[in-house]
């Protein structure tokens, strides 16, 4: 119905008749979103937490104080002891530092690369669309966890930030593929042929008017991306690739807790409220950037309206 | 056709009907609910519809038109309230169940949609369709029905009806598929038949060939027609009263001649103002409308149209006017008196002292660019077309792909475009012109002929060749909406084509600056999204855009067409402006060719990929040689009842045929009216020789053997 569409509501915030560039517009629509601002400021905390934390107690994740085995939460042990002694504070934070390191990279890499892969098969199409697709193809149906379970006594004793590579390298093509699909219909679009005929060249088409016309399934992808990462890690860690003791993350510490969370419950509950808590910063402030990026979008408006 | 007032009860009920007529509409007022609000989308609209009467319902989007009419036929959805009277021959319709409705729809009135693909069924052969509508109403066999279904396919001009009645809907053009529908909505002899943008989708000669079919079935039935639409020419020529329609209310209505000769009403008079004549050599100026429809949510008390209107007082704005007679013997009332009525408080000076269009509306006529007074010859060319030949191969099959055939787009044209000057390339939708605008703006090799922008020929450009052009040739597409990026504000869309050619960034936002107010926007519109936008806003931005770089060429693809009748007139006298300030040279592609003679100098007409007719605008529109050009300048309907009365109508035969499979000879000669009346020995000529552009005179050249001037408009 015609009519209905043209109930605009129109943003008050710029009648000043300065030009702001879209950058600037979207940050201070983000900003205006309370819950996504809120999401950012625990994000951050949880960093300075997991890398300030250790030096805050007097107990390195490795130490062992074998007086005071398996002991709940106390002034001493912030978060208790577990059976062999070790304080449960530093070990989580040792395993917060890594797990949101490991998580926020791979879902950066691996959103990253499906997005670029995706929009320039779509954009280009022809052969540079076969050979990408192709390798798609090719990385889909090779087992993933059969390849790094191989791969990974290679990279022992080195960095595990290449843990971080080969989560993302194995984590892209399905979003690669959709991202090509919505590329194929925004191609044929007007604007995308306006910027063309004006002489744009196209990374600039790809990276200003391709992505960011797809931003909302991108970061969905990419918020989602954020949890499934840390849990993947500690499959693979439980299967003894990734993060190998006597190192820890989030995802070993939950997983060697959890059989005994009845009866020492402080041995993953830590560990677990912390990964649910930095899946959910992830995830407002990635609807927050949303509604952001999204000029329609209801929730932004909703709130200018009201002011 | 003189009918007596009911009179209402002290309780507002009406009692008896209008005397005679076979639709009453009284009072209708339909909201929806919505996110921001109620939407009253209509607010009070009354008419009576006589047997056998044609009313005209005019108004631009959002003007209630369409909801008014789908309220009658009871098609809205479940969340409208609707109030207020709708009687059909005497028994009235509100109230009804959707069972009781279904027996009438069909049966005592039907419907014929804008868009005649999504109204049929894909999967049932259009006979089986029509067969289905007479079998619901009546009770006869299948066969009878069937049968029944060609009679109807036959007389709206279905050939070989019997056959085509087998066929699928996809099997059918456009136009063939309106005119089952129009088959559909007569199978059951209704009563009345509301027709909504009938022809809005179709091409001007398919648009002549549907509404001559319409009355037809008109003849045929003796229905009364309802006729939606925002074409004011479609109007002049088809209704006998019409009802103008502005933000859900009814502003004035009465007889064909009332309105287009002496429209009281300031929003009927920007209308007509607004309309570019095609009958017209001398240039009209434009009045435009400005400003957008009001939004129907919390509609502020006072006229709707006061904000936009010219001649507004401040009682316009606290007080709505009624609809009041604008003779004053004729009896006071709501709108179901067809006497002639106008809701306007100043309804009366406009009357006394005969205003008109340009009274009322400020009206600027830009003139030509300084460039443009010297002789064409003298000029350079800013675009040389010569020969251009684009074909697509018909591919078929997934993994192997082989060519079964090619479309010949654009086979072999040839035109120029020099300094300060606007070419207009016209024809019907599958012509060529979307592929020709294409073919030059990417700027690459041609497969056969050559083209030069600026005097470089896009053959053997490198990569840094194409940038230097693009910066002089841009381009104006026709839906402003899929032509902005939703994402990007529009500062950042305005600065796109500074920032690819390194203009640094306090340049570009002065020049920002600059563009928007250049276009009639203001600096603080810099930095809001596209969807904040009306339509007309949007083509502004678009052209800006357009204009960034100071082309010196801009390509203009049916810049107007996607835009409300009110604000199209301010957009045409904006590109007019532009052209003047700064010397541009347009390449205008339409197939409005009322806007084409407003705004080109030159015009080059297109049929199935080739020119058949080229030169200077007033040659070619008074005194066109090529039959196919008589034919589309015949089939444009005037805003001009009188005029429309006296015209004979050259209706061409048939669709287009597939570019795919042209005709040998002449592309036109199986829809041509002259191959037709030649003598065997002279038509092989049309069958074996294509014929090639001959001069008809100075800067006059159409593509015919037999080519023969004749006057149409």
């Amino acid at each position: 119905m015609e009519v209905l569409r043209e109930a605009e509501v129109l943003d008050p915030d710029h009648e000043t008749g300065e030009i702001i560039s879209r950058g600037r517009l979207v940050w201070r629509r983000f900003l205006r979103r309370k819950s996504a601002v809120a999401g950012g400021v625990i994000l951050i905390a949880l960093f300075v937490v997991a890398f300030a934390g250790p030096h805050l107690t007097r107990w390195q994740y490795l130490d062992q104080d074998l007086s005071n085995a398996l002991q709940g939460p106390s002034g001493n042990h912030w978060f208790g002891t577990t059976q062999i002694g070790q304080d449960v504070f530093a070990r989580t934070m040792r395993g917060l530092q890594k797990s949101l390191v490991i998580g926020l990279l791979t879902a950066f890499f691996s959103t990253g690369t499906a997005a670029v892969v995706g929009a320039s098969a779509g954009y280009f199409g022809g052969w540079v669309d076969r050979v990408l697709m192709w390798i798609v193809d090719l990385l889909l149906v090779l087992p993933s966890f059969l390849i790094i379970a191989i791969l990974s006594p290679q990279f022992r004793g080195k960095t595990w930030l290449l843990f971080v590579v080969l989560l993302a390298a194995f984590s892209w093509m399905i979003t690669a593929r959709i991202v090509r699909g919505l590329t194929l219909s925004l191609r044929e679009r007007e604007f995308i042929q306006a910027a063309r005929f004006m002489g744009v060249p196209s990374r600039t088409i790809i990276f200003r008017h391709l992505l960011p016309n797809m931003s909302s399934f991108l970061i969905i992808d990419a918020t989602l991306n954020v949890g499934g990462a840390i849990l993947a890690e500690s499959g693979l860690s439980f299967f003894g690739f990734g993060v190998q003791p006597p190192d820890v993350s989030l995802g070993t510490l939950i997983a060697d807790g959890t059989p005994s969370f009845l009866t020492y419950p402080w041995l993953f509950l830590f560990a677990g409220g912390l990964l649910i808590v930095a899946v959910l910063a992830v995830n407002v402030m990635g609807d927050g950037l949303r509604d952001a990026l999204d000029p329609n979008s209801s929730a932004v408006k909703a709130r200018t309206r009201t002011k | 056709m003189t009918l007596d007032l009911p009179a209402e009860t002290p309780t507002g009920r009406v009692v008896p009907g209008t005397p005679g007529a076979v639709l009453e509409v009284r009072g209708l007022t339909v909201s929806f609910p919505s996110e921001s609000g109620t939407v009253t989308a209509v607010r009070g609209v009354s008419f009576a519809l006589s047997p056998g009467e044609v009313l005209g319902i005019v108004g631009e989007s959002g003007s209630g038109k369409s909801v008014s009419s789908l309220a009658v036929m009871g098609l809205l959805p479940s969340t409208a309230r609707i109030s207020g009277s709708i009687r059909f021959q005497g028994k009235e319709l509100l109230g009804l169940g959707d069972r009781e409705f279904s027996e009438l729809r069909g049966e005592g009135m039907s419907m014929v949609f804008q868009d005649p693909l999504s109204a049929l069924t894909p999967v049932y052969t259009v006979g089986d369709q029509i067969a289905e509508a007479v079998r619901i109403h009546r009770d006869v066999g299948k066969d009878e029905a069937k049968r029944k279904a060609v009679e109807l396919l036959e007389l709206v001009g279905i050939p070989n009806a019997k056959e085509r009645s087998r066929a699928f809907p996809h099997e059918f053009s456009g136009g063939m598929r309106q005119r089952v529908m129009i088959a559909m909505a007569i199978a059951n002899d209704p009563d009345v038949i509301i027709a909504d943008e009938p022809t809005t989708a179709l091409d001007v000669t398919v648009q002549a060939q549907i509404l001559e079919v319409l009355g037809t079935a008109q003849e045929a039935t003796g229905a009364a027609i309802v006729m939606i639409t925002h074409d004011l020419g479609v109007i002049a020529g088809f209704a006998d009263r019409v009802m103008v329609m502005y933000a859900g209310r009814p502003v004035e209505t009465g007889t064909v001649d009332d309105i287009f000769y002496r429209p009281r009403m300031p929003y009927t008079l920007g209308l007509l103002g607004s309309l570019p004549r095609l009958d017209r050599a001398e240039r009209q100026p434009l009045t435009p409308v400005d400003g957008n429809p009001p939004s129907l949510v919390d509609l502020p008390p006072g006229c709707p149209f006061a904000p936009r209107c010219p001649m507004r007082l401040s009682v316009c704005l606290e007080l709505e006017p009624d609809l009041d007679p604008v003779r004053s013997g004729d009896t006071p009332g709501p709108g179901l008196h067809p006497g002639h009525r106008a809701a306007c408080h100043r309804h009366r000076e406009i009357e006394e002292q005969g205003l008109t269009a340009t009274d009322v509306f400020p009206a600027q006529l830009a003139g030509e660019p300084p460039v443009a007074r010297r002789p064409r010859e003298s000029r350079t060319a800013v675009l040389d077309v010569e020969g251009l030949v684009r074909r697509f191969p018909l591919t078929r099959g997934a993994v192997f792909r082989r060519t079964v055939g090619t479309v010949h787009a654009v086979d072999g044209i040839t035109f120029d475009i020099r300094e300060g000057e606007t070419l207009a390339l016209v024809g019907e939708s599958g012509c060529g012109k979307t592929t020709t605008i294409n073919e030059i703006l990417t700027l690459a090799r041609p497969q056969e002929g050559r083209v030069a922008v600026l005097g470089r020929e896009t053959t053997g450009l490198d990569r840094g060749g194409r940038r230097e052009i693009r910066r002089d040739l841009s381009v104006v597409f026709q839906d402003p909406m899929a032509s902005l990026d939703p994402r990007l504000p529009v500062a950042d869309i305005l600065a796109e084509g500074l920032k690819t050619y390194g203009v640094p960034r306090e340049k570009r936002a002065a020049r920002v600056r600059e563009l928007l107010r250049l276009v009639g926007l203001g600096p603080e519109h810099a930095s809001r999204y596209p969807a904040e936008f009306s339509g007309g806003q949007r083509q502004r931005i678009c052209i800006a855009r357009a204009l960034a770089l100071e082309p010196k060429l801009v390509v203009l693809d049916e810049p107007v067409s996607a835009l409300d009748v009110s604000i199209r007139a301010g957009v045409i006298n904006l590109l007019e402006q532009l052209r003047e300030k700064l010397s541009l040279s347009y390449l205008f592609v339409a197939h409005d060719l009322s806007v084409v003679r407003h705004i080109a100098n030159r015009v080059a007409v297109m049929y199935l990929g080739r020119i058949v007719e080229i030169g200077d605008v007033n040659k070619v529109f008074e005194t066109p040689a090529h039959p196919y050009t008589q034919a589309l300048l015949s089939a444009i309907p005037l805003p001009d009842p009188r005029k429309e009365r006296e015209r004979r109508r050259v209706v061409l035969e048939g669709d287009l045929p597939s570019p795919a499979d042209p005709p040998s000879g002449c592309r036109f000669r199986t829809r041509c009216p002259l191959f037709a009346t030649l003598a065997p020995d002279k038509a092989q000529r049309c069958i074996d020789e294509e014929p090639a552009v001959a001069s008809q005179g100075p800067d006059h050249g159409a593509a015919c053997h037999y080519a023969e001037v004749k006057t149409v408009l």
